[in-house]
């Protein structure tokens, strides 16, 4: 039940359970850091591609500046719609905001997996991994929290008793569920190429490097495909422009944050934010090696934790740089990406990622497998095509709405 | 690069010089000559109110921000020229558009509006300006409030609407002056080279070769004659 941590394997005395607390408050407040550094540096890019200058009074560099908000958010008036539902409205930000916190519990930080080392470090005499938490279930927990915070979204549109939050909840809720299924599929592939759900085994897996300088990571064993779905899919399901539709001012004022207020309201964007911090961790577990890489000079563990952050901070950048550049896609346009690429291209990639695998274990001729598997892709690739050409030209004439 | 050369085309923004924004409470924005602000009422050159208490503005005012009352004037300590004065006169700023067709409705030239109209009020009092505050000081100019914002240069040229219009209206009178002079500035010149604003009749290499009155010319269209 408590995973693979050798922490909690042997006598649980008062110094694990201690240890273990540290590592609560450590996490959490390296989570809420991350956050406010996140939105300050969002900010603070989207600013210099745009030619402003951003925040720059609070604090040097105007760092401060999410306190400052977070200060005034405290202090506005809190307001519940008359028509709300009350207990639900209330409930709807910490739906959103509290899986954004647990997600960030799989995810390892930190970890000595230079020269083979198996990424765990003494802490005052015990054994551990720089993670909170490795469950046995590891990654499905990241997409069951993320499924939770979709009630978030969908009760606080459900319960603001107004048209335009109900309309974006719904939405969101369905663009969420949507891109869901692309997320899961990419999952697998990284799951069946590490054949393990542990997010500290996905990451051991990925430790070390071929021919000495490529690195072992899933991005390159699972074929980029999956990598590539799995970011476009976690863009739209954090809401994040171009797949913001969620927060479509133009379209639907606020979405289902409208008839928030006060620290209510700052707690979706610090849900959103948040996310985007744990999504970029995420991706850096599953497909860039999480903290593995070589130790260069110093102790081991200090460099696990600094591959981790740089290679969350080029992600976050690559975040802000896409929000920075792409253009708000239709509503449509998010569907179709959603439901008639993503999914069965990362369904495709994830049966020919199988069949390769098994073609190893039986001792089919590898080759010969991978045709087979890319002409069956092809026709199935294929039939959609005609599908989608089809259904489109019985709409176009009116035999379906 | 096709879809994704747009890429590039935000990436090449980091890092450069040129910034689009004004540090906007240090620093502000060049305002056009005329734009409209505060109001200010007005004092002949000896010192006597403009103001008849005519009440035209308050009936001209679209958002019936402005309440006069008008009052014969005392016979040994006269206010205005005229027969009546402005008893009283308040401006609720909480209303008030600046629309300015109060100083276009006023026979006297009583009231003109200044540049200035950053100000804010932590009560809804403070937003009704009464003479004590609109009517110009002793030199002229406006009396500054300790919530104003006012900058060099916003207080002198209070009336310049008056001084770029042709009398009557009419383009012939162009030049002419045909309005009475003020506290502490006396008769003020019309406005120089009102025309060459015109964009239709004005070629564009002139626009701003003659720049004569500094700061309030027009900065935001100039730049490429200097």
């Amino acid at each position: 039940m408590f995973g693979g941590d050798p922490l909690l394997a042997g006598n649980v005395d008062l110094a694990v359970v201690l240890i273990v607390l540290g590592k609560v408050v450590v996490v959490f407040a390296l989570l809420l850091i991350a956050t406010q550094l996140m939105i300050w540096f969002e900010r603070k890019v989207i600013s210099d591609f745009q030619n402003r200058i951003g925040p720059n009074t609070a604090g040097p560099f105007g760092i401060l500046q999410t306190l400052a908000d977070g200060i005034k958010f405290f202090f506005k008036e809190d307001l519940v719609p008359e028509r709300a539902d009350r207990r639900v409205f209330v409930l709807a930000p910490l739906l959103a905001v509290v899986p954004a916190f647990l997600l960030f519990s799989i995810v390892p930080f930190g970890g000595d997996f230079s020269n083979g080392r198996d990424g765990s470090v003494e802490l005052f005499g015990h054994t551990t991994y720089l993670q909170l938490a490795d469950p046995a279930i590891g990654i499905l927990f990241a997409l069951a929290m993320s499924s939770v915070a979709v009630y978030g979204v969908m009760l606080a549109g459900w319960s603001s008793g107004s048209k335009y939050p109900l309309i974006g909840s719904v939405r969101a809720s369905a663009q969420m569920i949507s891109y869901e299924a692309a997320l899961g599929l990419s999952v697998c592939a990284v799951v069946l190429t590490s054949g393990t759900l542990s997010t500290h085994g996905i990451v051991m897996s990925q430790a070390g490097s071929g021919w000495g300088f490529v690195p072992d990571w899933n991005l390159i064993a699972t074929g980029f495909v999956p990598f590539v779905v799995f970011f476009l899919a976690s863009q739209a399901e954090l809401n994040r422009p171009p797949f913001d539709l969620v927060e479509a001012e133009q379209e639907l004022v606020g979405s289902y944050h409208t008839e928030y207020s006060s620290i209510r309201f700052a707690l979706f964007f610090v849900a959103e934010f948040m996310n985007s911090v744990t999504m970029a961790a995420l991706v850096v577990t599953l497909f860039l090696g999480g903290p593995a890489g070589p130790a260069l000079i110093g102790p081991g563990w200090l460099w696990g934790v600094i591959w981790f952050l740089v290679k969350v901070l080029v992600l976050l950048f690559v975040f802000v740089w896409i929000r920075g550049t792409v253009p708000r896609v239709r509503y449509d346009q998010l569907m179709d990406l959603g439901w008639k690429v993503l999914i069965p291209l990362s369904l495709g990639w994830l049966l020919l990622l199988a069949t390769f695998w098994v073609a190893r274990d039986q001792g089919w001729n590898g080759f010969v497998t991978i045709a087979i598997g890319g002409a069956i892709g092809l026709v199935g690739y294929l039939l959609l095509k005609a599908a989608v050409a089809t259904s489109r030209a019985r709409r176009l004439e009116g035999v379906v709405d | 690069m096709g879809y994704l050369g747009g890429f590039l085309v935000s990436l090449r923004q980091v890092g450069r010089k040129r910034r689009v924004t004004t540090q906007y409470p240090a620093e502000k924005a060049p305002k056009p000559a005329r734009v409209h602000g505060r109001h200010v009422l007005n004092r002949y050159e000896d010192g006597m109110e403009k103001c008849i208490g005519c009440e035209l503005c308050a009936g001209v005012c679209p958002a019936r921000c402005i309440f006069v009352r008008g009052a014969d004037n005392p016979v040994d300590e006269p206010v205005s020229p005229g027969e009546r004065f402005g008893f009283v006169y308040e401006i609720n700023y909480l209303r008030c558009i600046h629309c300015d067709l109060c100083v276009e409705a006023c026979p006297t030239q009583a009231i003109t509006e200044s540049k200035m109209f950053e100000f804010s009020f932590t009560n809804r009092e403070d937003a009704i300006y009464t003479k004590a505050e609109l009517v110009v000081d002793d030199d002229g100019r406006p009396r500054q409030q300790p919530w104003e914002d006012w900058r060099e240069g916003e207080d002198l040229l209070t009336s310049a609407w008056m001084r770029a219009t042709s009398p009557s209206g009419s383009a012939a009178y162009e030049g002419v002056v045909g309005w009475n002079g003020e506290l502490g500035y006396g008769v003020r010149a019309p406005e120089a080279d009102q025309e060459r604003k015109d964009a239709v009749s004005t070629p564009p290499t002139m626009i701003g070769e003659h720049d004569d009155h500094g700061h309030d010319g027009d900065d935001q269209h100039g730049h490429g004659a200097h």
